[in-house]
């Protein structure tokens, strides 16, 4: 199969910022805004996300020639549905708390639009070698947001970051920082930012080739 | 408790106090791309209610039956084929799977029953309706359906049983109540949005990054419906 499009090494790099999977192409919303309440759950779930999706991808880069067009994503969902049930049962028996924290976002997972997209663009037309690459720059650009977000929003709700507390005592805990309506308004903010430095940078490119 | 309080606290719940979008965060996917306009974002939060029914139905059937530790179904089939009388099978780790390829295949079955006897709808929803299968509110109330009826013996079929497990009544109840709370967010945001096209918002925050934030905002509101289910179970525990 001839190789297309870019090489393993700038498909792992892509992922991480030029093609954020939050910041850039705006999927996997649901747990971005969920788990990101305090750092620990955002790295446990970035961490699951990462397995699923390395997984899957090499699942459907190994099966890519058997796959039939009507039937791919449904092959795709089951594919997932499979190892989004290890990695639930891997966290339900080593780590008890955390998976009752995560709750039904480690199931929810199996919808995660990340990983539909990249087996649909890039697994079931690549290589093991390079969908692996693509599938491990991609859950570093979704580990990277959610550190970004949950960050801020741990810091501000709680002044403490790992649960180490930061910020000392004077200051006082913006509770709302930690509930649903601060996640929506930090990834608002994060998102207008993220516009901002992409156009001002793409701006400065096309001034310095004039 | 009796019955109908207890269905009408599971759906006050579901619909506004913790609310699919504002609380649970799910189904943002459609919230954020579908609700630029009000008619679209209304046909959508039907065509999300009406799967949620289904697929919500049919998972509960197949958890309750078939998939749950002591299931009847389950059960039986092994108990015959073991030959022993107390042989149980615990199958709730193909819940997942199950589940998705329900979903998937009841989104096939309406896309189908639509296309063929209301082409006109059918024709404005577009690619909408397939995209409902990767809708993570639909997966959500399933698994939130499984979360109930796994709990334990006892709730007979129709959740009038009294024990801890819900009914198909309590499911169904869930479902088409989260399904509404889905329409209620969605329409709001679609006519927020249709008055900020005449606005002059900064570059950078167009799309995503506004819809968000006014979501932060409606998220705010929305919280202050917390506590209404206490006043509301009070008031029907004193009517008893």
């Amino acid at each position: 199969m001839a190789q297309d499009g870019p090489t393993g090494l700038e498909r792992f790099i892509n992922g991480i910022l030029p093609e954020n999977p939050v910041y850039r192409q705006v999927l996997g919303m649901c747990p971005t805004l969920a788990v990101t309440g305090n750092m620990k759950a955002a790295m446990t779930m970035s961490a699951a996300v990462a397995f699923v999706l390395i997984c899957a991808n090499i699942m459907t880069s190994l099966i890519r020639d058997l796959l039939r067009p009507h039937l791919r994503i449904l092959v795709f969902t089951l594919t997932i549905a499979a190892f989004v049930t290890v990695a639930d049962r891997a966290l339900a028996a080593y780590l008890p708390e955390m998976s009752k924290e995560l709750g039904p976002y480690v199931p929810l997972i199996i919808v995660n639009c990340i990983i539909i997209c990249r087996c649909e663009v890039c697994a079931s037309k690549q290589r093991v070698l390079i969908a692996a690459s693509d599938a491990m720059g991609q859950s570093m650009g979704f580990a990277l947001a959610l550190a970004s977000i949950a960050t801020i929003r741990e810091i501000l709700g709680t002044g403490a970051w790992f649960g180490v507390p930061v910020m000392g005592t004077w200051w006082p805990e913006w509770g709302i920082m930690v509930l649903p309506p601060g996640a929506f308004i930090t990834l608002g903010a994060l998102l207008g930012v993220a516009n901002w430095l992409g156009t001002m940078r793409s701006g400065k490119a096309a001034t310095g080739e004039k | 408790m009796t019955l109908a309080s207890e269905l009408v606290l599971i759906a006050v719940g579901a619909a506004v106090i913790n609310n699919f979008v504002l609380h649970y965060f799910v189904g943002i996917c459609p919230f954020i791309g579908v609700s630029r306009r009000v008619d679209m974002a209304f046909g959508m939060g039907c065509a999300v209610t009406f799967v949620i029914s289904v697929a919500a139905l049919l998972s509960w059937t197949f958890t309750f039956y078939i998939l749950r530790p002591g299931a009847p179904l389950t059960s039986w089939a092994v108990r015959s084929v073991t030959g022993k009388a107390d042989a149980t099978l615990d199958l709730s780790i193909l819940n997942y799977i199950v589940y998705i390829f329900v979903i998937a295949s009841s989104v096939q079955l309406v896309e189908m029953y639509v296309r063929k006897f209301f082409p006109r709808l059918y024709k404005s929803f577009g690619v909408f309706l397939p995209l409902i299968t990767t809708n993570c509110a639909i997966l959500f109330a399933c698994l939130e359906i499984m979360k109930h009826v796994s709990v334990g013996a006892g709730g007979g079929a129709w959740g009038a049983g009294g024990g801890a497990a819900w009914g198909l009544a309590q499911a169904m109840t869930l479902a088409i109540a989260g399904g509404l709370g889905f329409t209620i967010a969605i329409v709001i945001m679609a006519g927020i949005r249709e008055e900020l096209d005449h606005c002059d918002l900064p570059e950078a925050l167009k799309g995503p990054g506004i819809t968000l934030l006014i979501a932060g905002i409606l998220a705010l509101a929305f919280m202050g419906f917390s506590g209404v289910d206490k006043t509301l179970s009070g008031l029907m525990g004193g009517a008893q």
